[in-house]
């Protein structure tokens, strides 16, 4: 016991005489009665984020009694505009429910990683809202689809092949953005979000280009981001596909006259299909047979290639840039340091620690890219057998999918209710 | 394919998709902790000036701050003269500062009191350097809540060389030297 007390009374010693040590000068005694002044430490303002899931939760009610009731495009449109006011300009774009994503997986890996309510509703409530009204939430509340609709003047048509290739993007950048967070290498959607730039009035040069491209080829393509790129498109498709009550083109009964096919920017329109099977039904049903088959094959290729892009992967995460650099700096493969290799170097750390660090890393990046490739493989399997299967349709109906409820098609439809 | 058949399928998978958004929301929220905030870790931090640089906010959200308590109060100030200032006085042609946001008052001989004027302060970290190297490293960089707009990725966390930036609990903000300090808000 004596011992241990002590021991206590070293450490305390130990700790005040290096506390001391710390300074070079003594902490002045004034004569004059002078009291240093306070510093000022502000809290972080809260007031904004009550209101934010409020106005959130108000405007995806209002976008689905729109789309869904009045059927008017111009109403849409200005909430659209609203949403792009006071979601992008006045809250900054930040948080928002693209983002949100990351968050939850973060908080899904790590019980630490705290996830506030905000984040939580903003992630949650466009989802539930697809599943019982379709994507309302694209069509009028997200901030970055608003600015990419506010500038669509003079859409054209993609090839619908071309827009179906595409579409994988979307999934390969949700995988990656997953494995992302799950290693702990940043959060890469907000990373590269085009908009949000604009929204808070200044951003990095390469930020500004990626996203002035991307207003520029939303004049002629239709939300470029939306359906090309955005990973929270994916989980809203999946939700919409689902819809109970989705938007439709008429309001009553479809009476052929085609007057929608070309209405709408996005090919989210499904014709009916024709009155003749296109071909044998034997012939689809092996079609379709190989292609079940096939897709254990495809899912063990994507594993492949994610395995071989292991170590690019891996440079996601700045710890093993860092290692990398460091080593490649004592090889002699760089001329001069750079600011983190310096920063490393005074910190102490000894270079074997980092090394071992990043070796855990890139295992686990090789773990990873597997599943991501295995994700990868098995969207493209299951996009190719949605291909190849033909849904009975009579009338011209949105896809319930990919349709972002913008509404454009209702004023097309002659049939009035 | 009767149509009765096809919709109760849906209302299944719609049931099956809504328990598991929720189950996902309610496991990320096992451990719901208080609101979280950036901030800068004042011992891990270099000054390597890219907190002036690389904020979203621009001036920045970074400023100096100034831990009086801890200060020596020097009249040779290594965070406010320059090293090769021809004389120990608030002439611009010494001051270290680029923005001149720190100013010297006199306190009594042989003390000199240095405030820094928030709204001229860049965050650029040259003050502290200099005061780590010559003085008693009482002026350091902390984000300020009341400018930091909070992103869900600091950008110049992201960009900190030193891992200095970390997340603190909102209701303690700040990460003083000293916790001696007054504080008001």
């Amino acid at each position: 016991m004596k011992r241990y007390v002590l021991h206590v009374f070293a450490y305390v010693f130990l700790f005040c005489g290096a506390t001391f040590a710390e300074f070079r000068f003594p902490m002045p005694e004034f004569a004059t009665g002078y009291e240093h002044p306070a510093v000022h430490t502000p809290g972080p303002s809260n007031v904004m984020v009550g209101w934010d899931i409020v106005v959130l939760l108000a405007t995806l009610s209002l976008a689905a009694f729109l789309v869904l009731k009045r059927r008017k495009r111009r109403e849409i449109f200005l909430l659209t505009l609203f949403s792009l006011v006071y979601f992008g300009f006045w809250r900054n774009g930040c948080v928002c429910s693209v983002g949100s994503v990351q968050n939850i997986m973060a908080g899904l890996c790590d019980p630490g990683h705290g996830v506030p309510l905000t984040v939580l509703v903003f992630f949650a409530a466009p989802l539930i809202f697809a599943l019982f009204f379709g994507r309302v939430f694209c069509a009028a509340v997200c901030p970055l689809g608003a600015i990419q609709e506010a500038v669509a003047i003079k859409p054209g048509n993609v090839p619908l092949a071309v827009e179906k290739v595409l579409s994988i993007f979307p999934y390969i950048y949700l995988g990656l953005a997953m494995l992302s967070v799950a290693m702990g290498a940043g959060f890469i959607i907000c990373q590269y979000d085009p908009f949000v730039g604009f929204f808070r009035m200044g951003a990095s040069f390469s930020m500004l280009i990626f996203g002035g491209l991307m207003l520029v080829l939303g004049i002629f393509v239709a939300r470029p981001y939306c359906r090309f790129l955005c990973p929270y498109g994916v989980l809203l498709n999946w939700c919409s596909k689902l819809s109970r009550h989705h938007a439709t083109i008429t309001p009553t009964d479809c009476i052929q006259c085609e007057l929608c096919t070309d209405s709408c920017p996005y090919n989210a329109i499904n014709e009916p299909t024709p009155e003749k099977a296109p071909e044998d039904r034997g012939k689809g049903a092996w079609r379709l047979g190989i292609l079940i088959l096939l897709v254990p094959f495809i899912v063990l290729l994507g594993v492949g290639v994610g395995s071989l892009l292991k170590e690019p992967l891996s440079r996601m995460h700045p710890t093993v840039r860092l290692a990398e650099r460091i080593a490649g700096e004592e090889l002699g493969r760089y001329a001069e340091t750079n600011i983190e290799s310096e920063a490393f170097r005074a910190s102490d750390t000894p270079d074997e620690a980092l090394y071992a660090e990043a070796i855990e890393l890139k295992a686990g990046f090789g773990r990873g890219g597997k599943w991501l490739g295995a994700f990868i493989g098995l969207v493209m399997g299951c996009k190719l057998i949605a291909v190849s299967i033909l849904r009975k349709r009579t009338d011209y109906e949105p896809d319930h999918g990919t349709c972002y409820s913008c509404g454009r098609c209702f004023k097309y439809c002659p049939v009035k209710e | 394919m009767k149509p009765k058949g096809k919709r109760d399928r849906r209302d299944f998978v719609r049931g099956a998709a809504a328990v598991l958004i929720g189950g996902a929301v309610l496991s990320a929220t096992r451990s719901r902790s208080p609101r979280w905030v950036w901030q800068i870790d004042p011992e891990k931090c270099t000054q390597c000036g890219r907190c002036a640089t690389h904020c979203v906010l621009a001036p920045s959200a970074v400023k100096c701050f100034h831990s009086y308590s801890i200060c020596g109060y020097c009249d040779l100030c290594g965070g406010y003269l320059r090293p090769d200032a021809k004389s120990r006085n608030t002439g611009a042609e010494n001051q270290l500062c680029p923005t001149a946001a720190i100013k010297r008052t006199y306190i009594e001989d042989p003390y000199f009191q240095y405030t820094i004027d928030e709204d001229l302060c860049i965050g650029c970290g040259i003050c502290v350097e200099g005061c780590d190297v010559f003085g008693n490293g009482s002026m350091y960089l902390q984000v300020k809540h009341n400018l930091c707009v909070n992103c869900n990725e600091c950008a110049i966390a992201r960009a900190c060389p030193s891992d200095a930036f970390e997340r603190v609990p909102a209701s303690e903000p700040y990460l003083l030297k000293s916790d001696r300090e007054r504080r008001v808000s």
